[in-house]
């Protein structure tokens, strides 16, 4: 009867989910190569001219794809750490640590995207607008998250610290999103909207999709190579991780 | 359960008063920084008088930054915050205690230099009133959300600036309320708006702060 069930925790152990996470890169590495292979091919090459933004435009490709992904990977870096902190184990503790610096690179690439793409359009590289301004605070949620977890020295404790800022992070990020909306909204600040407002064509929509696809196949490669790491790091004493193939020390 | 309350609240009452220049320093740096605006914009009232609000909280939100470093580091140099872990008492009703004796000596100074420095600025007896009553409200809800990051970079090297990266970001929604009103208020939109949401954050972060601080302490203190 208990062989029947599912047992949920057999990757929960280093040991176990080493060689997993080894065999799983390759594919998403590949994935990652290919998707946005096409998806910058048909960005540069297939995607028509925007009729009123020219070729400017295309840099939403990358743009939009990087934001959804830096806050996607917020909710699920605080997911693992919540897991980590129910459950106590170490594996979802360290796939938070190695989410954390892909989920600031993303949001560091949207907001300079954003950059890029607002002088152009707006004429002006930043506003106060409500995206920007929430964007902008979440790369600040990262950096704290990154810099408590290197200020402490001892591993489980950086693991739960770091879980405990994160699930407060993630209670405050709608709470910090609305507050700026509405700020933004009676300051009057920025006319501009970053709302693209027309329908969008279909090209540009799978285009758009091709790469956030490739953007999440590069994300969980790199967070898999980056927690096979940690894992070493963390294991090193261990029997299993000196038995293993061509010898780590 | 609440005489627990109080007994924490007196106690840290009177270890505050004994080390006072700590609290006058805290005063000083939040009086020094709302000075310092004007020598660096220019004398210009209309220029000041529109950029108060945000200098007033601006400055009380550093300063309250500044005061959490002593929040939990005495008890836990000197080994009372092992006790009040093994309390048979639950440790965020301690936590809340000692937050609540926090906010006597560091929030509530504040609230009562703001209008001197408001006059500063020219504020509006309005925008004057308006300014204490938000600052009532958001300061013990700075001091809350701060005890979180005080809890965890507890015993930290560096860990007063890492309490600030870690804090700052979570209390941009007080300084969004608490400056809005002051402004509504002397633009003549009026503040209530701001100050209920004002008044929500303070509830939520009552609730939930002495609970995610408490946990933040038996991971450092552990």
């Amino acid at each position: 009867m208990s062989s029947r069930i599912v047992n949920w925790f057999k990757f929960s152990s280093p040991a176990t989910f080493y060689p997993l996470a080894g065999r799983m890169i390759p594919w998403f590495t590949a994935a990652a190569v290919i998707l946005l292979g096409v998806g910058l091919y048909m960005s540069f090459f297939v995607a028509p001219t925007d009729y009123k933004q020219g070729e400017g435009y295309r840099i939403i490709f990358v743009h939009v794809g990087t934001a959804w992904m830096s806050m996607f990977i917020y909710v699920v870096m605080a997911a693992w750490a919540g897991l980590g902190l129910v459950f106590n184990t170490r594996v979802s503790a360290m796939m938070a640590t190695a989410l954390a610096p892909t989920g600031a690179m993303f949001t560091f690439v949207a907001l300079w995207t954003g950059a890029l793409w607002g002088k152009p359009m707006w004429g002006t590289w930043w506003v106060w607008d409500a995206r920007l301004t929430s964007e902008l605070i979440l790369l600040f949620l990262y950096l704290g998250f990154i810099a408590l977890q290197s200020a402490i020295d001892e591993p489980r404790r950086a693991d739960r610290a770091g879980a405990i800022l994160a699930l407060v992070g993630v209670v405050n990020i709608p709470i910090i999103y609305y507050s700026v909306q509405w700020w933004n909204t009676l300051h009057q600040g920025a006319t501009v909207s970053v709302s693209q407002g027309s329908s969008m064509g279909t090209v540009m929509l799978w285009t758009m999709l091709i790469m956030t696809l490739g953007f999440w196949a590069y994300a969980i490669a790199v967070v898999l190579a980056r927690v096979r790491c940690i894992i070493l790091e963390r294991e090193r004493d261990t029997t299993w991780v000196n038995e293993l193939e061509g010898g780590v020390r | 359960m609440f005489e627990t309350f109080l007994a924490i609240v007196r106690r840290d009452l009177i270890l505050a008063m004994r080390r006072r220049s700590d609290m006058l320093t805290i005063l000083f740096f939040f009086v020094i920084v709302v000075s310092l605006f004007p020598l660096g914009i220019g004398p210009e009232m209309n220029t000041l008088r529109l950029i108060a609000p945000g200098v007033v909280w601006v400055a009380a939100l550093l300063a309250s930054m500044l005061a959490l470093e002593r929040l939990f580091a005495i008890d836990y140099a000197d080994g009372a915050l092992e006790q009040m872990l093994l309390a048979p008492q639950p440790l965020s009703l301690l936590v809340l205690g000692k937050v609540a004796a926090h906010w006597l000596v560091t929030g509530l100074p504040l609230v009562l230099m703001a209008p001197v420095l408001g006059i500063q600025y020219d504020l509006s007896l309005d925008g004057l009133r308006v300014l204490v009553i938000t600052l009532l409200l958001g300061t013990p809800a700075l001091s809350l959300i701060g005890a979180i990051g005080a809890a965890l970079t507890l015993g930290l090297r560096g860990g007063g600036v890492l309490v600030s990266l870690l804090v700052l970001p979570l209390t941009i929604p007080v300084l969004i309320f608490g400056a809005g009103a002051v402004e509504a208020t002397i633009s003549g939109l009026g503040g209530e708006g701001h100050m209920s949401m004002l008044a929500a954050i303070l509830v939520l972060s009552l609730f939930f702060a002495p609970l995610a601080a408490a946990a933040a302490l038996r991971v450092s203190v552990e």
